[in-house]
């Protein structure tokens, strides 16, 4: 890296690091409820996991049901590393989490070569099909490690997923994504979802493009996975279940699809909507959420088809090699 | 010396037989037409050439390399380009990043440098921006090299999308029906831009037309297609007297004149 891509790096690192110092001064020093900091470190990572997702599905138009199946993968993966040789080394953490996303793109790499050559509505179904073969693989996982949990979730992970980790991380993914969307590789997918006959016809190898889309996409949701497992420090199949899939998959729509700006945002906003009902609400009304929501849903739909953003970016998400 | 040389094609959909039996030779730098009645095979030739549809028999030749078999992205960087009938643009591109997308087979930095924004990152750039313009302004659309392509008017659009072609640098560009929806004089622009850009690039150009002023205007050599078959090839002035080109065309006269 030249000196001017480091400085490119650090201009856009900057904030990110700010609020990750001020965050951590914060919650050490107990000046926020520790209840609403666990909530912002798993909104930058579901904004992370859906920046990924945006990659497979906004971007390169590849139709996943299968999202949070590589979520789990690097969750479980990451927390095994850690449980069984990290001790509370933070350079460990860091290459368990690395590694969580290296296995999430292996098993992508690997799932896409079968089904990449579907289109979209088929597509559809098999990663339908795969976020459901990793169920019943997590749901059954102590049967071949013990360490796993199996059914009964899997405990014993070390709480290292900290606010620094977690914004750090959301402003590497956002840095990555956007440098990568924003050059001839990015339009390279975006063709192939604009009309992948034309971007074949214009020298494309479709093919091999979509794998490595998605393979990338994954990988985000891989290390998110891990961040997550580390966050609340148990882990449980239901966590990346289909309807985890789904979640994802609304709020990369709900942003607008091949919009980074509104993943972003419409991650926060999922996940604070989400927990602040159930604050809001009277307890025996939570339930209550997945009425309002699915309603918001549909007016936001209706009303914004395109999406929370459309094309518009936050500036700091623009092109920045014109 | 031909640039093209197709031989013995067939193409079956189902029962139908798209092509049976096609063979057709384009030359070095020669501007050739294909015509032919609706359904008569032209655009399944054009599909076989650049590899969308695979030949159930016979092969495909270019510049005397075997190409039939070989995936689009293959053909296309081996030296042909091609337009489509009903506009095949990314349409929720910019003009500029259609031609920009077409430009990527030769990117020449790779995507960690892309990620890292190196310095081979910025000079490739540079590089692919500098020859988009170029096309762009070769087509009279760098005003419009910000606007989506799906808000170009249609002119544009099928500008746009031979300006597209041309980034991949081919030796042989198919075009196909490129007039259709034009007017008159729409259509004689067309005719002296196919012509320029042909001398200008040192193209071979096949093209597929029903605008007869075009094909019989420009084109130095012309094949005419029905029922998936090659019926009359020849100049312009010997297919225009062509009594079996007549018949595809018009009918044949009954024999007690009814």
């Amino acid at each position: 890296m030249g000196m001017k891509a480091l400085l490119g790096l650090a201009r856009f690192m900057a904030p990110f690091a700010a609020a990750a110092a001020a965050g951590t001064v914060l919650s050490s020093a107990g000046a926020v409820n520790m209840y609403w900091v666990q909530i912002f470190q798993l909104a930058c990572i579901t904004a992370v996991s859906a920046l990924g997702l945006n990659v497979i599905y906004g971007f390169t138009g590849l139709f996943s049901l299968g999202h949070a199946a590589f979520y789990g993968i690097g969750a479980y993966g990451a927390a095994l590393l850690m449980k069984t040789g990290g001790g509370e080394s933070q350079a460990f953490f860091l290459a368990s989490l690395l590694a969580g996303g290296a296995g999430a793109a292996l098993i992508a790499w690997l799932v896409g070569l079968s089904t990449l050559r579907l289109t979209s509505d088929y597509l559809g179904i098999a990663t339908l099909g795969f976020g459901i073969i990793m169920k019943v693989v997590f749901d059954n996982a102590d049967a071949f490690l013990p360490q796993l949990g199996g059914a009964r979730g899997m405990t014993g992970i070390p709480k290292m997923t900290g606010v620094a980790w977690a914004v750090m991380f959301l402003g590497a993914f956002l840095f990555a994504a956007r440098n990568l969307v924003h050059s001839s590789y990015g339009r390279a997918l975006v063709a192939i979802r604009e009309d992948e006959v034309a971007a074949g016809a214009a020298g494309i190898d479709t093919f091999r493009y979509k794998l490595a889309g998605f393979v990338v996409g994954c990988s985000f949701a891989g290390v998110a996975g891990g961040l997550y497992a580390h966050l609340y420090a148990f882990l449980h199949p239901s966590n990346f279940d289909f309807f985890k899939s789904v979640d994802v998959l609304m709020i990369v729509v709900l942003g607008g699809l091949g919009n980074m700006s509104g993943t972003l945002v419409a991650s926060f906003g999922w996940i604070f909507l989400l927990e602040g009902l159930r604050v809001a609400l009277p307890p025996d009304y939570i339930e209550l959420r997945w009425v309002l929501i699915p309603v918001l849903l549909v007016v936001t739909m209706l009303r914004r088809p395109q999406g929370l953003f459309g094309i518009r970016e936050f500036r700091f998400l623009r092109d920045a090699s014109e | 010396m031909n640039i093209l040389e197709a031989s013995g094609l067939a193409k079956n959909f189902g029962g139908i037989k798209a092509l049976n039996g096609v063979d057709l030779q384009v030359g070095v730098g020669e501007l050739a037409g294909m015509i032919g009645p609706n359904g008569s095979g032209k655009t399944t030739v054009f599909n076989v050439i650049t590899g969308i549809y695979r030949p159930d028999r016979g092969t495909v030749t270019l510049g005397g390399k075997r190409i039939s078999g070989l995936p689009p992205h293959s053909i296309s960087r081996l030296g042909i380009a091609r337009t489509f009938q009903n506009i095949r643009l990314f349409r929720n591109l910019s003009a500029m990043d259609n031609v920009r997308a077409a430009c990527h087979p030769d990117v020449r930095y790779g995507p960690i440098s892309a990620v890292c924004r190196s310095e081979g990152f910025h000079a490739g750039e540079r590089e692919i921006r500098e020859k988009a313009m170029d096309l762009l302004s070769l087509f009279s659309l760098q005003d419009r090299r910000d606007d989506l392509a799906r808000n170009l008017p249609y002119g544009d659009q099928r500008r746009l999308e031979i300006a597209r072609a041309l980034a991949s640098e081919p030796d042989l560009l198919l075009l196909d029906e490129p007039a259709a929806g034009m007017n008159a004089s729409e259509v004689g622009k067309l005719m002296e831009f196919i012509l320029e850009i042909r001398t200008r690039y040192k193209l071979a150009i096949l093209l597929i037309e029903h605008q007869m002023r075009l094909v019989m205007g420009i084109c130095e050599r012309i094949v005419v297609m029905d029922f998936g078959e090659v019926i009359a090839r020849g100049t312009p002035r010997e297919i225009r007297n062509d009594p079996r080109v007549i018949e595809a065309y018009l009918g044949k006269e009954s024999k007690d004149g009814k």
